[in-house]
């Protein structure tokens, strides 16, 4: 099981302080925070892209190849990708080479997106939103695991012989993660390919998610990947934690009340009636065993700690918390009640075992220039030899 | 167990209100009305003026409350609606369109319905035919032809109450024929539908879902589209 955080990257005003930090302090102060998560051990940063202010993750793989230079272990992540108005191609080849850079310490969660205008600024339309997504990750799937790939579809300028570059760490592609909370064709599309399915699991009633996560798990035992038991579930969460029960509803309780979506709603209905958690240690790891219990097992949880206007020291120490006294006892928790043959969520390594066993794995060495792809099999000298190129004959 | 239920969904906010009036008597005709071909009626009253605050806040929020997820769950079940809004400002209250704008798509698909409103005046009378009709036709509810509206002076006048038993009457003959269970039937999968919705018919499960539509086959690689 993986604990992490995953961030929106909002830059809010305080409503305790009346204090907005500038982007050049929020870009610094998530990678603190990405710092501190990997120092306190937690297993995964995530961070979101928008294109538009009061937030500042526009470019996602640049934040993240950062902050795998100032990291050791910690799994980097996406909340989300946006697979709609990003052309594939260009996601293939910027995730393929934060893979290399974080040395495989990454994954990518899609999605859609929901803001209206960054569609038509990115000359998209959002109407298509659901097919731009399912298209563009078709994509996206070929061109991390073959070599030369031809292409056309509905929404792109299609491909011949394109070869994404670099390939992929390992030649294995990074793991994937379809986030959706409403979209029963992305359900069915992490289950097809045998991908992961993360729900954000928050802002939303209890359990609001389970019919779309037990579409997915049925799904992905129709596909033949696993038992619907063994589907790669992971879960959002939003917590404040405090030593003391009543300190954590106090000193966030400002906060809830200032931000837009909340406004006029009662913190103590949030926190009963919603995956959000505000409390001692011990009730947030409480609530985060109900949502085992709810959803069954799942591979990882991501909670949201650093939104809302909250002060960087306040955010890390949320992540310290979490790291220190939430997650080691979740681990263990988690993992008595864990069904047997449930295995631990994909990583790097997992897979490189899973594709090569014992063996070394494929490492891509390009053929001299030849300014393009379109004969042959491969740009790469490990192709296969009996396959020639065939020329037309000069006339 | 009575043979159909019937929603009455009111926006009146005083206490007694002559908006729930109008719904009670139109309730109360309809009764009558189907009683005649020995049908029983169970009514459902949803008062939105006791969810207010919480029709503000899911709209706020997306995340309706218990109360809000009842009247939504009331109306779901229910065989018809009769709905009955007062007139503010040249328009329906913003209460009712409040908690229309709550509702899915696909919730009243070929429900009958009795528009019904009140007003200061009977300059507003056709707020009923120029508002709520095309609200609920949006919604691809059955507005009944007769619309109900009550001015003041209305309240004397025997009009009133022959508007009444023939809008009563009408939603009597659609309840008796079944006409709208038949065209939501017919008519079920070529409307759009939210999975995990409130519709009664709504996708719940992997059972109700349609694999073969061309967003599905997409999903599942698009082998079959890439095909053609």
């Amino acid at each position: 099981m993986q604990f992490g955080i995953f961030s929106v990257g909002d830059v809010t005003q305080d409503p305790t302080t009346g204090y907005t930090q500038s982007e050049a302090e929020r870009i610094r102060n998530i990678v603190r925070i990405a710092q501190r998560a990997d120092e306190v051990g937690l297993d995964v940063f995530a961070i979101g892209e928008h294109h538009n202010p009061p937030f500042i993750p526009s470019s996602p793989t640049t934040l993240l190849g950062h902050i795998a230079a100032l990291t050791e272990r910690i799994i980097l992540s996406t909340s989300v990708t946006l697979m709609t108005t990003n052309d594939p191609v260009k996601v293939a080849e910027d995730y393929a080479m934060l893979q290399h850079l974080a040395d495989g310490r990454l994954d990518v969660m899609l999605g859609r997106g929901n803001t209206v205008p960054v569609y038509p600024w990115f000359g998209k339309d959002i109407r298509q939103g659901v097919a731009l997504a399912l298209e563009n990750y078709n994509l996206l799937h070929r061109l991390w695991r073959e070599d030369v790939v031809d292409w056309e579809g509905k929404f792109r300028t299609p491909l011949q012989g394109f070869t994404s570059t670099p390939r992929p760490l390992d030649d294995v592609a990074p793991f994937v993660w379809h986030g959706s909370i409403r979209t029963p064709e992305i359900a069915e599309q992490a289950a097809y390919y045998g991908n992961g399915f993360f729900a954000n699991h928050i802002l939303a009633p209890n359990l609001a998610f389970k019919p779309l996560v037990d579409l997915y798990r049925k799904r992905f035992e129709h596909y033949g990947h696993g038992t619907a038991e063994q589907a790669i579930v992971g879960l959002g969460g939003q917590a404040f934690i405090a030593r003391r029960s009543q300190d954590a509803v106090e000193r966030f309780r400002p906060y809830f009340e200032a931000f837009p979506v909340f406004r006029g709603a009662r913190l103590e209905d949030w926190m009963t009636g919603t995956p959000l958690t505000v409390g001692s240690p011990q009730e947030v790891i409480d609530k985060t065993l109900t949502f085992q219990e709810g959803f069954g097992d799942y591979r990882r949880q991501l909670f949201s700690v650093d939104s809302m206007g909250l002060p960087v020291e306040v955010a890390l120490e949320q992540v310290e918390i979490l790291g220190t006294e939430v997650v080691p006892v979740l681990r263990k928790e988690m993992e008595s009640r864990r069904a047997p043959g449930v295995p631990e969520a994909p990583t790097h390594a997992s897979l490189v075992a899973a594709k090569y066993g014992d063996g070394e794995p494929r490492q891509p060495r390009p053929n001299p220039n030849r300014g393009d792809n379109l004969s042959g099999p491969s740009p790469y000298q490990d192709r296969d030899p009996t396959v020639a190129a065939q020329f037309p004959a000069a006339l | 167990m009575s043979d159909v239920t019937i929603a009455v969904l009111t926006a009146g906010v005083s206490d007694p209100s002559s908006t729930r009036l109008l719904a009670d008597r139109a309730a109360q005709r309809t009764a009558d009305a189907l009683g005649a071909s020995d049908l029983s009626a169970t009514f459902l009253s949803i008062d939105l003026s006791t969810v207010a605050v919480d029709i503000a806040q899911a709209l706020v929020s997306g995340m309706p409350s218990r109360k809000v997820t009842a009247a939504i769950e009331d109306l779901a079940e229910s065989d018809a609606i009769i709905a009955s809004t007062p007139v503010y400002k040249a328009g329906i209250s913003g209460l009712f369109k409040s908690f229309a704008d709550l509702l899915d798509n696909d919730l009243l698909i070929a429900k009958p319905v009795i528009l019904a409103a009140t007003g200061g005046t009977s300059r507003h009378a056709m707020v009923v035919d120029e508002q709520l009709r095309p609200l609920f036709a949006f919604l691809r509810a059955i507005p009944m032809p007769t619309s109900l509206y009550a001015a003041p002076e209305d309240w004397g006048s025997p009009d009133l109450s022959d508007r009444i038993s023939r809008a009563a009457g009408e939603l009597a003959i659609f309840l008796r024929n079944g006409t709208g269970p038949q065209i939501a039937e017919q008519n079920w999968g070529r409307h759009r539908h939210q999975f995990g919705g409130t519709a009664a018919g709504a996708p719940q499960s992997v059972d109700d879902v349609d694999f073969s539509t061309d967003l599905m086959r997409l999903a599942a690689g698009g082998e079959r589209e890439q095909g053609t």
